[in-house]
């Protein structure tokens, strides 16, 4: 490659699951001291009821990442619905924090003020990707489900396209806890259930086949998504950003080997075997950036 | 169950897959008709229905004549590269007189409103505006004269957002398919089969469903994942990924949504007295005689609404899918 | 036995010859196409696809590609000894009500008296292809206009007392109330 091209920053994605509070601190923490990553969001994302454990804890967790020279962001809740949620999202744009928007509600919020727009918007096009930067965001995931073509005809010369790359990948939202409806729980006294799946409950199908995961409200495919193959594409056509979405694995180690590849240290090889390496939830797969179902894996024939 | 008498009544709006479904539903009492283009513009994609530009003049003229309006809908996202389409299925409903045009993707709304000016709008539920300041969005920054509220709301939220949408006003679901999902946020369609609601305007998309018979089972299945298996002789619904029963915390369970539709007829007095401006009726997809029968009783309904009359919530209860009914998360035990 | 013809008429009907029967239908066939245009537009991409109409109470199978008034038909004694897109199978009576709205597909499909094999997509635009033709019997049969309400309503009468005598599901299409009972 004889182009030179912009450096690819890693997003590191807010931890989409409910971890317990001790188990978030120490994983911000190790990210704050030994990760190569340029941007880390924190913040409830799926279900405002996980938000409390975390509010004493929280101010800590910033300023040890941005002493670690990391560019906090403060990400929102994809489905706001009461008017206690959406006081809480001003609050946080109130106070003056970097956000990022998971709602129109937020976008709505923010009036103009520059902002990072997260996965769960619809962006599927360059003239509503131009609607959002006018509107103040200044870096938007694209949602996970869009093919490579797709992001290279959104991303040409914008300058704020991001790439869901690692993590399972977020399919769906709902006002129903699918999670306490597994226990048998209302969800009103769902006795957070949810923290007992790290990176969510895995969903097989009845003739025992892998095929979802369930957050709480979220609904997430169970493989893992695992851009390695597509890296140097999203480069050249104008992505400045990979996201990176926690999981229970060693996320240093997954950030570590998107770092090395991304600047040409490893090979595409060498990154996908390390990813392998790793406990992940399940396999790798990059159907969606290749036009094909999302469960499509990595290792499949096609 | 009676309404207060002299309630303004909610304007019944039906769906129509074609042009027979939409003088079907006009002729049942249909107040407003819904469609789409044959084409990706539109969240009901499916094989060998919607309209040509052709069938689309003639529908509305013949709705028109019958005091009816009609609504167009162009409620998927553009493709990126070829947003085209959609302006121009957004022109052409422009010219071929449509009463409102539904939208979801905001730079096609944007495009409306600036390209005609004059032109209602409305929201469509894939836009998925579930707060005051999601609707103050869409209406502050583009007019949008009505938003259809997303299905997972509860009767008490879809009351504070009638009341802060104003002058934007309200249009609610009533009957037909149940999304459990946030509407036009669902990507389970793409994860199995490369297909989905917002890129290609199918949910669960038919060219992937499978039935394969198993000894004495019928198997369903959707980009070769089983969704239901049915023992010989039980009644079969149609493989929605969202209803189909799965493998979670060590039991077979329908984990997102028992294979049941929506029928809020009981809560229409109660969606009027809070001041929602139309009732929504779903099935694009379903036959003629499905939707007059059920155009005709929710027509009944409407009506005694507005005289303070009864609303006979058994006749409708049998109308809904499989028998199996819910008033779905509009109360909100269904969470 | 819900709605199908009895095995008398059956198993007489094994002795008739394919023929005659393949002829008379590629006329209603034609008649069909004739006066319904639309259909082929409406089914688009599917257009080209081979549907086996299958008769469960017949001894017979029809393979139809919708083309235009001349579109290939055969009729056949099994219909797995044809090769086709998609299969669609039900008691006679039931297919027939299908054609002119007295049956809803989804109704029958859900009740498991409608079975579906193959293309599912292409099935769904064969179905709402018809939906949307509105078809009748005299339109099938190709009949002059001042003919046809009458015929139709005999016909349909005569269905109907079949129907009863037959024990066939109640009518779901237009003007029943078999949704409201």
């Amino acid at each position: 490659m004889s182009k030179i091209l912009t450096r690819l920053s890693l997003t590191l994605g807010p931890v989409l699951f409910n971890w317990p509070t001790d188990r978030w601190v120490d994983f911000y923490a190790r990210i704050a001291d030994e990760a190569p990553v340029d941007h880390v969001c924190i913040g409830e994302v799926v279900c405002s009821k996980r938000q409390p454990f975390r509010d004493n804890v929280t101010l800590d967790t910033v300023e040890r990442l941005e002493r670690g020279g990391k560019e906090v962001v403060h990400a929102t809740l994809a489905l706001p619905t009461t008017a206690r949620e959406v006081r809480a999202i001003n609050e946080v744009i109130e106070a003056g924090y970097l956000i990022e928007a998971n709602d129109i509600t937020t976008v709505q919020l923010l009036d103009g003020r520059p902002h990072i727009i997260g996965p769960f918007l619809n962006i599927y096009n360059e003239a509503t990707l131009a609607k959002h930067v006018a509107l103040g965001a200044s870096r938007i995931c694209l949602p996970a489900e869009l093919p490579l073509e797709s992001i290279r005809l959104i991303a040409a010369g914008t300058n704020v396209a991001e790439v869901f790359a690692f993590g399972r990948a977020p399919l769906a939202l709902s006002a129903r806890c699918y999670h306490a409806r597994a226990n048998g729980l209302p969800k009103d006294a769902c006795q957070f259930v949810c923290e007992r799946d790290a990176d969510g409950m895995d969903v097989h199908t009845i003739d025992g086949r892998p095929f979802l995961a369930v957050n709480g409200v979220q609904t997430l495919g169970y493989v893992v998504t695992a851009a390695t193959r597509q890296i140097a594409d999203l480069r050249e056509i104008g992505v400045v950003s990979l996201r990176l979405s926690p999981q229970s694995c060693d996320m240093v180690r997954v950030i570590t080997i998107f770092r090395d590849f991304a600047d040409g240290h490893t090979t595409q090889e060498e990154a996908a075997e390390a990813l392998s390496a790793l406990t992940l939830p399940g396999p790798l797969s990059d159907g969606y950036l290749r036009a094909l179902p999302g469960a499509h894996l990595v290792d499949e024939v096609d | 169950m009676t309404a207060s008498p002299s309630l303004h009544a909610p304007e019944l709006v039906c769906p129509a897959g074609t042009p027979t479904g939409l003088r079907t539903a006009v002729d049942a009492g249909a107040q407003a008709i819904y469609c789409g283009f044959r084409d990706e513009t539109n969240a009901r994609n499916f094989p060998g229905l919607n309209f040509d530009r052709a069938e689309m003049r003639d529908g509305i003229a013949y709705a028109h004549d019958h005091g009816a309006k009609v609504l167009i809908a162009l409620n998927t996202f553009m493709r990126a590269g070829s947003i085209d389409l959609w302006k121009r299925g957004v022109d052409n409903a422009v010219e071929a007189g449509a009463d409102a045009l539904i939208l979801a993707d905001v730079a096609l709304v944007s495009y409306a409103r600036k390209a005609h000016p004059d032109q209602r709008l409305h929201l469509s539920v894939q836009a998925a505006a579930a707060t005051p300041e999601a609707i103050a969005f869409y209406r502050d920054k583009f007019g949008i004269a009505r938003v259809v509220l997303p299905r997972v709301l509860t009767l008490e939220e879809i009351a504070r957002l009638t009341a802060a949408a104003a002058p934007c006003e309200t249009e609610v679901f009533v009957f037909g398919g149940l999304c459990v999902m946030a509407e036009g946020r669902c990507s389970l369609s793409s994860y199995a089969t490369g297909k989905s609601p917002n890129m290609t305007g199918v949910c669960s998309p038919p060219s992937h469903v499978q039935y394969r018979e198993d000894k004495d089972t019928l198997v369903a299945s959707v980009g070769g994942f089983t969704v239901e298996r049915f023992a010989r002789g039980e009644p079969a619904g149609y493989p929605t990924l969202c209803k189909g029963r799965f493998q979670a915390n060590d039991a077979d369970i329908h984990l997102f949504e028992d294979p049941v539709s929506l029928n809020a007829v009981e809560l229409l007095p109660r969606l009027a007295e809070i001041g929602v401006s139309a009732f929504k009726i779903e099935g694009r997809q379903r036959g003629r005689a499905y939707v007059a029968t059920v155009v005709r009783a929710f027509r009944r309904a409407v009506d005694s609404i507005a005289t303070g009359g009864e609303v006979d919530v058994g006749e409708l209860r049998a109308l809904a899918e499989g028998q199996h009914d819910t008033t779905g998360a509009y109360k909100k035990a269904w969470r | 036995m819900s709605g199908r013809l009895p095995s008398v008429l059956t198993n007489a009907a094994r002795a008739l010859p394919l023929f005659p029967l393949e002829l008379a239908v590629r006329r209603l066939f034609a008649n069909v196409m004739e006066a319904r245009p639309s259909i082929v537009g409406r089914l688009g991409e599917h257009g080209g696809c081979r549907f086996a109409v299958d008769p469960l109470d017949c001894p017979f199978a029809f393979v139809i590609t919708p083309r235009d008034e001349h579109s290939p038909i055969r009729v056949v004694r099994d219909h797995s000894t044809a090769a086709c897109d998609a299969r669609i199978a039900a008691p006679l009576l039931m297919l027939l009500g299908m054609l002119d709205g007295t049956y809803d597909g989804d109704a029958l499909f859900f009740s498991r008296d409608l079975v579906i094999d193959g293309d599912t997509g292409a099935v769904l635009a064969l179905r709402n292809a018809i939906e949307n033709a509105e078809l009748d019997p005299s339109t099938v049969l190709g009949m002059p206009k001042p003919l046809r309400d009458p015929f139709n309503r005999a016909i349909e009468l005569l269905l109907d007392r079949l129907r009863r005598t037959l024990d066939a599901p109640k009518p779901s299409g237009l003007g029943s109330k078999a949704y409201l009972t």
